[in-house]
């Protein structure tokens, strides 16, 4: 607890817990429409997040992370419906699966030297291969899909992860918490201090003793691994599995904006920019909804359109400077919090 | 035995011969000076002996055991602390978290690293920017950022590249102080500096880098007189 809390400032708890508190209390006051913008807000938080860990923390971009999503939804999904396990159960293999493709990139790329650019075209190659792989394999239904079957439930079934938004929306609510936790504990441990200083810049690590190959390879596989648990969700949420669809690099693509909008390597930006993301999206649907006009991808015009003024405008992401607006940036040793 | 002992190390980058053939010793406890025009290759020596460039001959030891060919980190584990010339703050991490990190080398927990970092930053005069952003520091805090996060990681060699370039006489002084101190604690130090007063108020035994060559070495007083190293090097200033 100590180690949890030290040098948090008492408004940033007091603002977390009501923050908390509302996320808690929200189902019961929202309609179904409303709990299924959250559950997304959610799902891309909890993702954001995982991704952060590798760009924001160790520096190394990934364009893939999709590939992560992909197998986690695709193994559990897979046990599942063929051999009955539970996702609980499942979602072990999948840790495993994500993280041991997530070493094999990691190992190709930092024991070859491949940084950068090079880095995040290889992580695109891989969610590809992924991809047109998934295609061409029939087993869970190739390029027609993978469907785990749908009732209706009269009962949570929350073994079988089998039921209402509600249930997904409370699983996703202790992943993103859990995750947040995570990342704020790694950051003050010596993995979290070595990652930002790879990032920052590696040479000097090395010469301070970083193992700089090794503790790549911890982000990358933690990430990895803890990513494909959004997409065991993903899987049994929407219940349909289409890799073109799953592993398509927009997917990547749209699992990042929420922490470059919200900041890359804060703990909250995933989760800011997640709300901001998909919120003004959802907004921006219904209102286009109300006046009736049917303009396809305008989302991604939107996307492209807060990309682009995050970028121009508050180069950090909106986190850092909204921090300093709400006061908590007054906290003692500060490190991207 | 010295604690270094450097034999035969050379290196070419693309045909240039950047250092040739150079053999030293730097015995425990004492602090060695290494001068040079620009371009001489004390820099490059330097990253050779803290595994940033493999030699393409000779060998390095510390302590006996061979550490030519190593990895930086294997080497800064080994006991070998360095900073580097052009200086390479962890820009975005606050002064303090950048001496935690070089802290956590031979901390076993964050906490300890911390108080570590803190001690540190106190001998180099750093404690009230503690929780500045690296990136917002003056060239010559910058320098003594390098020293503290070097300092840090507790080796038993340290090696300097250039720490009082940009220093004021005043502040120029404070380093040789708090070097000497360190020194007198049983810290080993070996400096590369254009700085003759530093060179000359620290330095036991210096050496003479030109052309990637050693072209004499001896006590600051000796090196001071050798017409060969007039002529290179000291001639250009006025000493
Ligand atoms: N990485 C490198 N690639 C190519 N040439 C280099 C490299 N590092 C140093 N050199 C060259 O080697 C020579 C020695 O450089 P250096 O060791 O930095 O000298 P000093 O530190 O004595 O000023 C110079 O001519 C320099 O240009
Ligand atoms: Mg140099």
């Amino acid at each position: 607890m100590n180690l949890l809390l030290e040098g948090v400032p008492r408004s940033a708890l007091i603002l977390l817990a009501l923050f908390f508190a509302a996320l808690i209390a929200a189902p019961m006051v929202l309609n179904d429409y409303l709990i299924v913008v959250l559950i997304t807000i959610l799902y891309f938080a909890y993702a954001g997040q995982c991704w952060n860990i590798m760009m924001g923390f160790a520096g190394q971009l990934s364009l893939g992370h999709a590939l992560y999503i992909g197998l986690g939804a695709y193994v559990t999904a897979a046990l599942y419906v063929k051999f009955g396990v539970s996702p609980w159960i499942g979602l072990l293999p999948a840790l495993v699966i994500a993280g041991a493709v997530g070493a094999v990139i990691g190992f190709l790329a930092f024991r070859f030297g491949v940084s950068g650019v090079y880095f995040a075209i290889l992580t695109i190659a891989f969610a590809e291969f992924a991809r047109i792989g998934f295609d061409h394999f029939p087993w869970v239904g190739g390029a027609a899909g993978y469907f785990l079957p749908v009732a209706n439930y009269t009962q949570n079934d929350f073994f079988n992860l089998r039921g209402s938004q509600t249930m997904f929306y409370y699983i996703l609510l202790a992943m993103t918490v859990l995750a947040f936790v995570l990342c704020h504990l790694l950051l003050r441990s010596r993995a979290g201090y070595y990652w930002l200083a790879i990032r920052e810049s590696p040479e000097a690590a090395e010469a301070l003793g970083i193992n700089i190959f090794r503790y790549k390879m911890y982000a990358v596989v933690l990430s990895a691994a803890l990513t494909s648990l959004g997409g065991v969700i993903f899987a049994f949420f929407y219940n349909n599995l289409f890799p073109e669809q799953v592993f398509h690099i927009s997917r990547s693509i749209e699992l990042i904006l929420g922490p470059i909008i919200g900041g890359i390597g804060t703990l909250f930006g995933p989760v800011v920019g997640a709300f901001l993301l998909t919120g003004l999206a959802e907004g921006l649907r219904e209102v286009m909804l109300r006046l009736g006009i049917d303009l396809p991808g305008v989302k991604q015009v939107f996307y492209g359109i807060c990309l682009l003024c995050v970028v121009m405008f508050l180069p950090e992401g909106v986190w850092p400077p909204l921090k300093k607006k709400l006061g908590l940036d007054r906290d003692t040793g500060k490190k991207g919090s | 035995m010295a604690l270094l002992e450097v034999s035969g190390i050379s290196k070419s980058f693309s045909g240039l011969k950047a250092v040739q053939n150079v053999s030293f010793e730097v015995p425990e406890g004492k602090i060695v000076g290494l001068i040079g025009p620009n371009g001489a290759g004390k820099t490059t020596c330097f990253n050779m002996i803290a595994g940033v460039y493999k030699p393409d001959t000779g060998t390095v030891m510390l302590n006996g055991a061979r550490i030519d060919g190593r990895r930086p980190d294997e080497i800064c584990k080994a006991g070998i602390g360095r900073t580097f010339q052009i200086v390479k703050p962890f820009a975005g991490l606050s002064v303090l978290d950048n001496v935690v990190v070089g802290a956590l080398n031979a901390a076993a927990s964050v906490s300890e690293a911390r108080q570590k970092a803190d001690e540190v930053l106190e001998i180099l005069g750093l404690a009230s920017k503690r929780l500045q952003a690296a990136s917002t520091l003056t060239l010559p805090d910058r320098k003594r950022l390098e020293v503290a996060r070097a300092l840090a990681t507790r080796p038993k060699l340290l090696l300097l590249d250039e720490v009082m370039a940009g220093l004021r006489p005043t502040e120029i002084d404070q380093m040789v102080r708090v070097l000497l101190d360190l020194n007198k604690r049983g810290l080993t130090i070996l400096l590369i500096e254009h700085v003759m007063r530093a060179v000359m108020a620290l330095s036991g035994n210096v050496i003479v880098l030109h052309h990637g060559e050693l072209i004499s070495r001896g006590t600051p007083d000796q090196i001071a007189k050798d017409p060969k190293v007039l002529e290179c090097y000291l001639g250009e200033e006025a000493l």
